[in-house]
């Protein structure tokens, strides 16, 4: 098992169990402005995820993700399964030569641009875009212009989206089940872009304990060197 | 012949368009593909897939849909199947309906069911 499968494996799982406690909260959620659905959903999608982790395991990063939209595509219904898994699904293509700061960018632009795309929705209208295009544009900007390493463009992406989801609260929804209610949308944090949120912060989550991890060796490694020394 | 898969939320509800639809065309491959696997109401990508390809013949699919996600699921459902379909923009029954009595004629092809679909697009009834 290659090392960035490793991770995905470790975000899937963190991304599981978050949506599994987040579940009723995000039901909640899509009951006021929706069809009530979205938290049973999209858990019981990542557990399906996490069943297939040693298929996962064996495959190169674009093949195992492709999988994981493969997956949420089947057990996720409504619209969910074909943002979030097809998304995944074609975003899954620009990892091929595996993960780095470069890939990593391509691959949020493409799940952005897939996404838009096939929901049709644009920002503002209250969707999963509203947390979506920030979180990417600022990943973007922090790798590409302030050279940040991928951890701290995450972390800026994770605050993005935070700020993407608040701001649906006051929006009158344009796109979905929701843009029925109307008016009545407006005042609703809306559950997709909640979601999204929830799973940026524990990707960002399982990459701040690698670094940790990392970090924590090479000072074992620069301790022992320098005792070595003496 | 251009075969028609007939997506809806409700897997009742694409039966009976179906049926609704075959009576005008007997010979036209229709296949309704509605609900979530599970019974419940929805849509589900992998379904619509299957039912792309159970109504191909080799001339291609055309693929009527409901509301919101159905659209979604629909077309992903059309890059996934092995078989060549388009959706039409078209209510469903009307759609459906339209697009059965001109696949049975002699010179139907995939765009022009499409089209034929789209038409009801403008059928007023009163």
């Amino acid at each position: 098992m290659s090392e960035d499968t490793d991770a995905l494996l470790d975000a899937l799982e963190r991304i599981a169990e978050r949506f599994d406690e987040e579940q009723d909260y995000l039901t909640e959620l899509d009951s006021r402005i929706g069809d009530a659905d979205h938290g049973n959903n999209l858990a019981r999608g990542m557990r399906e995820v996490v069943e297939k982790r040693d298929e996962i395991a064996d495959e190169p990063l674009d093949e195992a993700v492709k999988t994981v939209g493969m997956t949420i595509v089947s057990e996720v219904g409504g619209s969910a399964g074909p943002l979030y898994g097809g998304s995944l699904m074609t975003a899954s293509q620009e990892l091929e030569g595996g993960l780095d700061e470069a890939s990593a960018v391509a691959f949020a632009e493409a799940y952005r641009e897939k996404l838009t795309d096939r929901g049709g929705a644009s920002p503002g209208d209250k969707t999963m875009v509203d947390a979506v295009k920030p979180a990417v544009d600022t990943f973007k900007r922090a790798v590409e212009e302030d050279d940040l390493p991928a951890v701290d463009a995450l972390a800026k992406a994770v605050d993005a989206a935070e700020r993407g989801v608040e701001y649906t609260v006051g929006l009158r929804a344009a796109k979905g089940r929701a843009s029925y209610l109307g008016i009545r949308s407006v005042g609703h944090r809306d559950p997709g872009a909640t979601s999204t949120y929830f799973a940026l912060q524990e990707l960002l989550a399982t990459l701040e304990d690698r670094v940790g991890a990392a970090d924590a060796t090479d000072a074992y490694a620069a301790d022992a060197a320098e005792r070595g020394g003496e | 012949m251009v075969g028609l898969v007939v997506v809806s939320h409700s897997a009742t509800a694409a039966a009976g368009i179906v049926e609704v639809a075959a009576e005008m065309a007997a010979d036209v491959p229709l296949v309704a593909a509605g609900g979530e696997p599970d019974g419940g109401i929805g849509t589900d990508a992998d379904t619509i897939a299957s039912g792309i390809e159970e109504a191909d013949e080799g001339d291609g699919v055309v693929v009527l849909v409901d509301l919101g996600s159905a659209v979604m699921n629909a077309e992903l459902a059309v890059e996934m199947a092995d078989a060549t379909a388009e959706l039409a923009d078209a209510p469903v029954l009307e759609g459906a309906v339209n697009a059965a009595v001109h696949a049975a004629g002699p010179k139907a092809t995939l765009e022009s069911t499409v089209d034929a679909a789209e038409e009801a697009r403008g059928m007023s009834k009163l």
